[in-house]
C-alpha cells in the first residue's frame, strides 16, 4: 500500500458552498492523527463536521488547576455517528462543551461545522445542534412555547417555528404534547423534547451529550431508534456515553477516553478486534486442581492472558467457541471435573479494560466531575 | 438536511433578541402570578401596619406645613420595592440554569446581552406594575404628590430594579447555588436598607449614622425620590439621586453583561 501524497479535505463552509484544503496525510499512511485510513481516501472527497487539534482544558479547583482534557484530538466526518466513550470524569462532557463554543478551550484549535471555534463561535452556533445532559425546558413552561422561542433565537419565525416544531413532535413521536407543561412529561418524552429543541434551526451536527442517562431500558432503545433516525435525516451524530451497549449499538466510531485523552478509536468491531480473542472462562468442581487445568490451557495454540483465580480459570483465545470441545475432551481425560464452561465475545468492556487497565465500571471517584467547573 | 441557514447576524438582532427572551420571560411571570403578588405584600403590609406609626414622627421632623407623612414614606417603600422586588431574580435563574435552559439558550447565536437584557427588561416591568399598584393603595391613605415627580420616580425605580436585577443574575450565575445566594443577598440587603433611611428619615438618627449612611448611594436616591415627591424635581438632592440612580444601573449592568459573557456563565 503506497502512502497518498495528499487527501482533499472539503470543510462544509458558511455559505453553503463546501472549500477545500489540501491535508498531508500525518504519521504514516494508516492511523495517523485521526486514526483513519488516509490510502482509502484518496480520489474521495471527505467533509469533515469536526477536526479538533490538541485541545486541552484546565479547571481552576480549590486543590488547585485540573486538566480535565489533556490534548484531544478528533475527526468527525459528515454522516457519521461518533460516541465518546469514557467513564465520568474522562473529560467527554468537557471536550464536547468546547466544541459546541460553551466554554473556552486552554489551548488547541477546531473546526466545527466548517467554522473556527476561537474565530467564529457565532457561526458554529448556527450550525450545531446541543443536546445538554441537563435538559433545556423550564419544567413550568409550556413544551411548545419552549421550542417556538428557541426557534426564534436562531432567527427563525415565529410562525415558521411552530410548524417545523410540531412537525419534529409527530417524528419524536411526542404527538398531543405541544400545549403540555414540560414537567407533565415522562423522562424518555422530556429527552426527546430536548432534541427536537435542538433540531429546531435544522444543524448539520448534532452534540449529544448522555442522551440516554437516567432513561427505562424501553425508553433508551426508542430513544435509539430515534437518534438513527437523524442520521437518516442527513445529520451528523456527536455523543457522549458511559454505556457501551449504547456506544455499541449506535456509533459508526467509537473514541475511547480516558483521564482526558483519547485512549484508542475505531469502529466498535475493529475496537473488539484489538482485543485478542474471546473470553473462555472455566469454573471447577475443586480449586486444587486449577493449576493443571491452566497448564493445558497454556498448551493451546494461541492462548493468552491464562489466569487462575481459586476456582475458575480465565483465558482468552481466538474462535473460542472451536478449540472448546477438544479442551473439554482434555480436561475430562485427566478426571478433571468442571461445574461451567463460559464463552463470551469480547465487549467494549473488555476493549476499556485492555486499553486502560481497569474497568469502565469502576467508576473513579478521584477524576474531577465535567460539571466541576470553578473557573 | 437542507442548509437552512439564517442571515448573519446584525445589530439590531440585539433588541430583537431582548425582545423574545422578554417575551419568554414574561409569559412566564404572567403563567405564575402568585410570586409577583407575593412580592407585593411585603411593601403593602410596610404601607398598612408600619405607615401609621410614621405620622408622628413626620410632625416632628418636617418643619414644612405640606408635607405628609405618606410623602416622606412611600417614596421609601417604592425604592424598596425596587431593590428587593429585584434583588432575588437570581433564584429563578438557578432554576433556570439547573433546568439547563441557560445552556440551551448559551449555544444559540444569540447575543449574551439579550439572554440577560430581556430577563432583566420583564423584572423591571413587573416592578413598574407594582408600584404603581403601591402608589394608588397609597391614595386613599393620603399620598398627595405631582404627577411630574411621581412619573420621574417610576423611572427610578426601573432603574434600580435594572441594577439589582443584573447584579443578583451575576451573582447567581457565579455560585450557580441557592444556599450562596440567599445568605449573599441578604448580607448585602440589610445594610443597604438599614443605612438608606427608607424605613426612617436619617435625619433623625445620631451623627455618627448619618455620616456613614452618606456612603450609601441608596440614601441619595431616597431622598431624591422624597424631593421628587414634594415636586422638587430639579433640586440638588432630586438630581444628586437620577445621578447615584445612573451610576448604579451602568455599574449593575455592565456587571450583568460581563457574567453573561463569561464562558462558565
Amino acid at each position: 500500500m503506497g502512502s497518498p501524497t495528499s487527501l482533499r479535505v472539503l470543510y462544509p463552509h458558511a455559505g453553503g458552498e463546501p472549500t477545500s484544503c489540501w491535508a498531508n496525510p500525518r504519521d504514516g499512511a494508516k492511523g495517523g492523527l485521526f486514526n483513519i485510513d488516509y490510502s482509502t481516501l484518496i480520489e474521495q472527497t471527505v467533509y469533515m463536521m469536526i477536526e479538533a487539534r490538541g485541545l486541552v482544558r484546565t479547571f481552576k479547583t480549590r486543590r488547585g488547576p485540573v486538566q480535565a482534557v489533556q490534548g484531544v484530538d478528533l475527526a468527525v466526518a459528515d454522516g457519521e455517528i461518533v460516541g465518546f466513550l469514557g467513564p465520568n470524569g474522562a473529560g467527554k462532557t468537557t471536550t464536547m462543551r468546547m466544541l459546541a463554543t460553551l466554554i473556552q478551550p486552554t489551548s488547541g484549535t477546531a473546526t466545527v461545522a466548517g467554522c473556527d471555534l476561537a474565530k467564529d463561535p457565532v457561526g458554529v452556533r448556527r450550525r450545531i445542534g446541543y443536546v445538554p445532559q441537563s435538559g433545556s425546558t423550564l419544567p413550568e413552561a409550556i413544551a411548545g412555547d419552549e421550542v417556538v422561542d428557541h426557534a426564534r433565537l436562531y432567527g427563525v419565525p415565529k410562525a415558521e417555528a411552530a410548524a417545523r416544531g410540531q412537525r419534529l413532535f409527530e417524528e419524536l413521536d411526542l404527538p398531543g404534547l405541544w400545549r403540555r407543561q414540560c414537567k407533565t412529561l415522562s423522562g424518555g418524552q422530556r429527552r426527546r423534547l430536548d432534541i427536537v429543541m435542538g433540531l429546531i434551526h435544522d444543524p448539520k451536527l448534532i452534540f449529544l451529550d448522555e442522551p440516554t442517562t437516567g432513561l427505562d431500558p424501553q425508553a433508551r432503545a426508542n430513544l435509539w431508534e430515534h437518534i438513527r433516525g437523524l442520521r437518516a435525516r442527513g445529520a451528523t451524530i456527536f455523543l457522549t456515553t458511559h454505556y457501551l451497549d449504547e456506544a455499541d449499538a449506535l456509533c459508526d466510531r467509537i473514541l475511547v477516553i480516558d483521564h482526558g485523552k483519547i485512549v484508542g478509536a475505531g469502529s466498535p468491531e475493529e475496537l473488539k478486534q484489538q482485543v485478542s480473542g474471546d473470553g473462555v472462562r472455566l469454573d471447577l468442581a475443586d480449586a486444587a486442581q486449577a493449576p493443571a487445568v491452566a497448564k493445558i490451557v497454556g498448551e493451546l495454540d494461541g492462548a493468552v492472558a491464562v489466569e487462575t483465580d481459586s476456582k475458575t480459570v480465565n483465558f482468552r483465545i481466538p474462535r473460542g467457541g472451536s478449540v472448546l470441545p477438544g479442551l473439554l475432551r482434555s480436561i475430562d481425560a485427566q478426571g478433571i471435573e468442571l461445574e461451567g464452561v463460559e464463552v463470551h465475545r469480547p465487549t467494549l468492556d473488555d476493549v476499556f479494560l485492555t486499553m486502560t487497565g481497569r474497568s469502565l465500571r469502576d467508576e473513579d471517584a478521584d477524576a474531577p466531575t465535567d460539571k466541576e467547573v470553578a473557573a | 438536511m437542507s442548509a437552512n441557514v439564517m442571515a448573519p447576524a446584525r445589530g439590531s438582532n440585539v433588541l430583537r433578541e431582548t425582545w423574545i427572551v422578554f417575551n419568554r420571560a414574561m409569559r412566564l411571570s404572567l403563567r405564575n402570578p402568585m410570586w409577583s403578588i407575593l412580592m407585593l405584600s411585603q411593601p403593602l403590609m410596610y404601607l398598612f401596619l408600619f405607615g401609621p406609626l410614621l405620622k408622628p414622627i413626620t410632625a416632628q421632623i418636617s418643619e414644612g406645613a405640606t408635607t405628609n407623612a405618606y410623602q416622606v414614606f412611600i417614596p421609601g417603600l417604592i425604592v424598596q420595592l425596587g431593590m428587593f422586588g429585584a434583588m432575588f431574580v437570581g433564584f429563578g435563574l438557578i432554576a433556570e440554569y439547573r433546568a439547563g435552559v441557560i445552556e440551551a439558550d448559551r449555544v444559540t447565536p444569540a447575543s449574551r446581552i439579550a439572554l440577560m437584557a430581556g430577563r432583566v427588561l420583564r423584572d423591571v416591568v413587573v416592578l413598574v406594575a407594582q408600584s404603581v399598584l403601591l402608589l394608588v393603595a397609597a391614595l386613599p391613605l393620603g399620598l398627595r404628590a405631582p404627577w411630574k415627580g411621581v412619573l420621574l420616580s417610576l423611572v427610578i425605580v426601573a432603574l434600580l430594579g435594572a441594577t439589582f436585577a443584573s447584579l443578583s443574575y451575576s451573582v447567581a450565575l457565579i455560585t450557580k447555588s441557592e444556599d450562596a445566594l440567599a445568605p449573599l443577598l441578604n448580607g448585602i440587603a440589610m445594610p443597604l436598607l438599614l443605612l438608606s433611611g427608607i424605613l426612617l428619615p436619617m435625619q433623625i438618627g445620631p451623627t455618627w449614622l448619618q455620616r456613614l449612611s452618606d456612603i450609601s448611594p441608596l440614601k441619595h436616591v431616597v431622598n431624591g425620590v422624597r424631593a421628587m415627591f414634594r415636586g422638587e424635581v430639579t433640586s440638588s438632592p432630586a438630581l444628586w439621586g437620577l445621578f447615584w440612580v445612573v451610576l448604579l444601573t451602568v455599574v449593575g449592568l455592565a456587571v450583568g453583561a460581563r457574567t453573561f459573557r463569561k464562558e462558565s456563565a
